[in-house]
């Protein structure tokens, strides 16, 4: 149909990108026909998460949709493709690559970060933080720099101040005003603020005035400051507020604030009704809105003016959670006390645990008019809700900002929050919404989060939306079934803890013990093999002995791994991926011998596939006699280490990372885990042995070796997350064992480390306090647990080949001696395949 | 009653009589609470037969189940390998391939009514397994 409009959306930063999801989602593109224009080469990524662009994650993982989100939708994206012109008379837009007609535009071009005019601000090494590019830039500034100022103590300021923390600089914030964060903070919360970002080793000087930036002596710039003070870096990064990127509405003649910046009425119209703005770059009843919540409530508001809808943009909160070099800070609507006469404020102050903690209250002291809180932010939620809900506060307002332990006030539960609490403004989700979502079959969290998209904006509201489904699922009578299958009304983390409490050994006491009483106590392929899992990461007894044998998957069963025709592959443990060539020869004469199909795995390692069920132990034998042994590749276990060369022959290595990859796989092999588990090992910052798509990732440093956790590669990629930097051969182990152990024991069945990790409460920090703090005080019992399994490997086909009444299953037919006739194969490329 | 319906019952009459007893092998070569695999020569022409063991389940009668070693989803040879469990009360092996249920009763594909896997007669003579087929 071609009574479709065009509409050009000038933008792919976040607020643009979610403008095009609600058109998506909302039918907009059966009327319109959406083109997008992006300026940067990368399709919009997630701008509230960039510093983490230094701890391991990339464009990719930071990107909010999948790259061929837009294809699929049918909306055009060009990225790397600048806006120059409206060319308002014509109705074009104009970019250095054509012209492209509209009927309507949305200017969702953001901000930019303003440089103060100061003489120099333009020398090499003076940056800015805002994108990716600048991210790149910094980097690579970085490398031969070892001090890193960042002008600016606001929250960018601090943001770009870990990011250069992040790249091992010696990293100063110098802000002009008399403390840090102005804008949220006052003068008590500035300086514990402070306090706290000098004892994390970022130099804080305030009340400085750049005025000119020149050759230093020691370092690259030298920094003159209004006193004459002189502060000299290799490095610096502005980022000194933003401003509204306006230009091409200036240049086309709409109306601009006196300040800069776009300006629009309630339904994002600009003063000509053809063009909306929404955005950072959109000026509303004289404020710039500088969050994400309120950049995508203009976006919805936009869908619905485009679509006729009525929905109005009515201001929006800036009240704000963040985490800022590690240190909680929140902000909630008049934090001041400044804008409403006759307010009065509570103050707590904790100078030992540094928190600091302040309420502003209306006169009659009934309602939250704001809050501020340094240093803990664990009532941030609750109070939010008195805010936004002007619900009546406690008799004792002061009660929601002591101790718990001196008799403060609950915390708001879930159940006494209204239906039109707001959970998540990222998208504007209630708690009706939430309930209208359960209400409607949603019965867990995930369902949840996939009607509403409730927490997977910011995910600021991560917890309190878990609490409100709960608290609405208990409501309505549900019981979250989390049984692992019919035969126990347990999970998989419930069953591993009775195994290891009560000590059993078996699938059929644990089932005569724990089962269900109303089956006939069988189990099936669910609870067995999840089962045999549990008792051989608890006691390591051989998966083949006759009490375990029924509860395998059949590749365990038979120790291969089953193909379409009912052959299998095998696969000897090469670990590290090293091979003599003696060893190598008799992998070529055993493939040759038996016919078997070989090809090189991902895993650094050589599978023989078309193996028959009754050659498998005369190809082992002759495996094991040459000092091969089990490679594990059909359990759910440890599979390969992948290794780089490392330090012993190339010319970059600062490590033995062949050398480790050994050690650890030697470690770890056989321990039987939730799901498969592999590993990297990098002997250089190169990474080629790409550790970060691992489980376990480890890359060597010049002092010993970074450990990166939960990677993957596969069907949904993610990028391991840097746990601990510079360990030595000792601690790495160690805290691998922990780790292992952790979720080999939490974990659900088949679920990757991967994803485990995104289930965690509370994330990676929470990991990091149970593994490397021992906050839960089991560390020594998971190494423990690992060091049983570890003394208790034994190859499984050495045990199986030595066994006859084991060996009796490798027969196709126990009566016969007959190989299965209905296998044929053929020939390709030289080898066999199955016809 | 139809008259095809009257024909079929004839025709497994017929076979029924064809059908003869005979030793798929002993005790020993079972796996409780799993299976292996026999090749037999039945009235139907040679067969893969999928033998499973429960011992003690439900009585005697209920110990022994012998069903198509073929699997029809995969094409393979491997029901014998798939992993034996229950289902809502009923003896079931899982497909080593894809994971489909087989009731060991009758054959019955709990995924997919339209698919049944063959059976046969099968009990204990002494210490042997005898099929009838």
């Amino acid at each position: 149909m071609s009574t479709q409009q065009k509409l050009i959306i000038i933008g792919n930063g976040m607020v643009g990108h979610h403008l095009v999801e609600q058109l998506v989602d909302n039918g907009g593109l059966e009327r319109y026909q959406v083109t997008v224009f992006g300026e940067e080469r990368h399709r919009a990524y997630d701008r509230v998460h960039l510093s983490e662009y230094f701890s391991g994650r990339d464009a990719n993982s930071l990107a909010l949709c999948e790259a061929d989100y837009y294809a699929v939708s049918g909306v055009e994206l060009r990225t790397g493709e600048a806006v120059i012109e409206i060319d308002r008379d014509q109705q074009e837009v104009v970019t250095d690559q054509g012209r492209y007609p509209y009927d309507r535009i949305v200017l969702a071009t953001g901000s930019f970060p303003f440089v103060p005019p100061i003489p120099g601000n333009d020398r090499d090494g003076c940056l800015v933080y805002r994108t990716l590019d600048d991210l790149d830039a910094i980097q690579a500034a970085a490398e031969n720099a070892t001090t890193g100022v960042v002008v600016g103590g606001g929250l960018l300021g601090l943001e770009a101040a870990n990011a250069l923390r992040g790249l091992n600089l010696d990293t100063a914030v110098v802000e002009f005003a008399s403390r840090l964060m102005p804008m949220q903070v006052d003068n008590e919360g500035g300086e514990l603020l402070r306090e706290k970002i000098e004892a994390l080793g970022v130099q804080v000087l305030l009340e400085r005035a750049t005025q000119r930036i020149e050759d230093g002596e020691a370092s690259r710039h030298r920094m003159v400051f209004q006193d004459d003070k002189v502060l000299e870096t290799d490095l610096i990064v502005f980022s000194a507020g933003i401003r509204p990127r306006d230009q091409l509405a200036r240049d086309c003649g709409l109306e601009i604030g006196v300040r800069g910046g776009v300006v629009v009425d309630n339904q994002c119209l600009t003063s000509d009704p053809a063009i909306l703005a929404i955005g950072e770059v959109a000026l509303w009843n004289q404020s710039i809105f500088g969050l994400v919540a309120p950049g995508y409530q203009m976006a919805k508001t936009a869908l619905s003016t485009l679509t006729d809808g009525d929905t109005q943009f009515g201001g929006a909160d800036m009240s704000t959670k963040l985490k800022l070099l590690g240190v909680d800070v929140g902000s909630i609507g008049d934090a001041h006390g400044n804008q409403n006469p006759g307010a009065r404020m509570f103050r707590y102050l904790d100078p030992i645990k540094q928190e600091y903690r302040k309420l502003v209250v209306s006169s009659d002291g009934k309602k939250l008019l704001g809050a501020m809180l340094v240093g803990n932010n664990g009532v941030y939620d609750t109070l939010l809700q008195y805010y936004s809900n002007g619900i009546e506060l406690p008799d004792e307002p002061a009660s929601l900002i002591l101790p718990q332990s001196s008799g403060a006030a609950p915390t708001l539960g879930p159940g006494s929050l209204p239906e039109t609490a707001t959970i998540c403004s990222c998208h504007n989700v209630s708690k009706g919404d939430i309930c209208a979502s359960i209400d409607a079959g949603a019965i867990d969290l995930g369902g949840v989060k996939g009607d509403t998209k409730a927490s997977t904006g910011c995910g600021g509201c991560t917890a309190l939306l878990k609490s409100v489904v709960d608290h609405e699922l208990e409501a309505r009578g549900v019981e979250v079934d989390k049984s692992i299958c019919e035969h126990f009304a347990h999970t998989r983390q419930e069953l591993y803890d009775i195994v290891r409490v009560e000590g059993i050994k078996t699938f059929s006491e644990l089932i005569a013990k724990h089962g269900n009483q109303d089956t006939h106590c069988l189990g099936c392929d669910i609870c067995k093999p999840a089962v045999a899992s549990i008792l051989a990461s608890c006691f390591n007894e051989p998966i083949t002995d006759a009490a375990h044998i029924p509860l395998q998957d059949t590749n365990d069963t038979f120790m291969a791994n089953m193909q379409k025709n009912g052959t299998y592959s095998v696969v000897p443990r090469v670990a590290g991926g090293e091979i003599t060539p003696d060893k190598l020869i008799v992998l070529g004469e055993v493939a040759k011998k038996y016919n078997l199909y070989s090809k090189v795995t991902g895993g650094q390692r050589i599978d023989l596939f078309g193996a028959r069920l009754e050659d498998l132990p005369d190809i082992w034998g002759e495996l094991i006699a040459a000092g091969f042994e089990t490679g594990h590749a059909y359990g759910k276990s440890l599979r390969t280490v992948k290794s780089c060369v490392g330090s012993t022959w190339c010319r970059y290595g600062v490590q033995d990372s062949v050398g480790m990859a050994i050690w650890l796989e030697n470690r770890y092999k056989g321990l039987r885990s939730p799901h498969k588990i592999k590993f990297g090992v990098s002997g250089c910052t190169r990474e080629c042995a790409e550790a970060q798509s691992k489980d376990i990732g480890i890359i060597a440093t010049e002092n010993g070796w970074n450990l990166y956790v939960c990677g993957n590669g596969g069907m949904r990629p993610r990028h391991a997350e840097l746990f601990a930097t510079d360990l030595d051969d000792e601690q790495l182990y160690r805290t691998i064992d922990r780790f292992l152990m952790f979720y080999v024991r939490t974990a659900d069945r088949l679920q990757r480390t991967s994803v485990w990790r995104e289930n965690l409460d509370g994330g990676l920090e929470y990991l990091k306090e149970v593994i490397l703090e021992d906050s839960l005080g089991i560390n020594a019992e998971l190494e423990r647990q690992m060091q049983t399994v570890v003394d208790t490997y034994q190859c499984e086909w050495a045990d199986a080949i030595s066994d006859p009444e084991k060996l009796k299953r490798f027969r196709s037919f126990v009566n016969d001696d007959r190989p299965d006739p209905s296998i044929i194969m053929t020939s390709e490329r030289g080898q066999l395949r199955p016809a | 009653m139809t008259a095809t319906a009257l024909k079929k019952e004839i025709d497994m009459a017929d076979v029924q009589n064809s059908k003869a007893w005979q030793k798929a092998c002993t005790k020993d070569d079972l796996v409780a609470f799993s299976g292996i695999a026999a090749w037999l020569e039945t009235a139907d022409g040679p067969a893969q037969v999928a033998i499973f063991y429960l011992p003690g389940l439900r009585g005697q009668g209920d110990e022994l189940y012998a069903l198509d070693h073929h699997d029809p989803f995969s094409n393979a040879n491997v029901i014998a390998r798939g992993i034996v469990g229950d289902l809502k009360g009923a003896p079931v092996v899982a497909s080593p391939i894809y994971k489909q249920h087989f009731r060991l009763e009758d054959g019955q594909c709990l995924e997919d009514e339209n698919v049944k896997l063959r059976t046969w007669k099968i009990e204990f003579k002494g210490d042997e397994v005898w099929v009838e087929g």
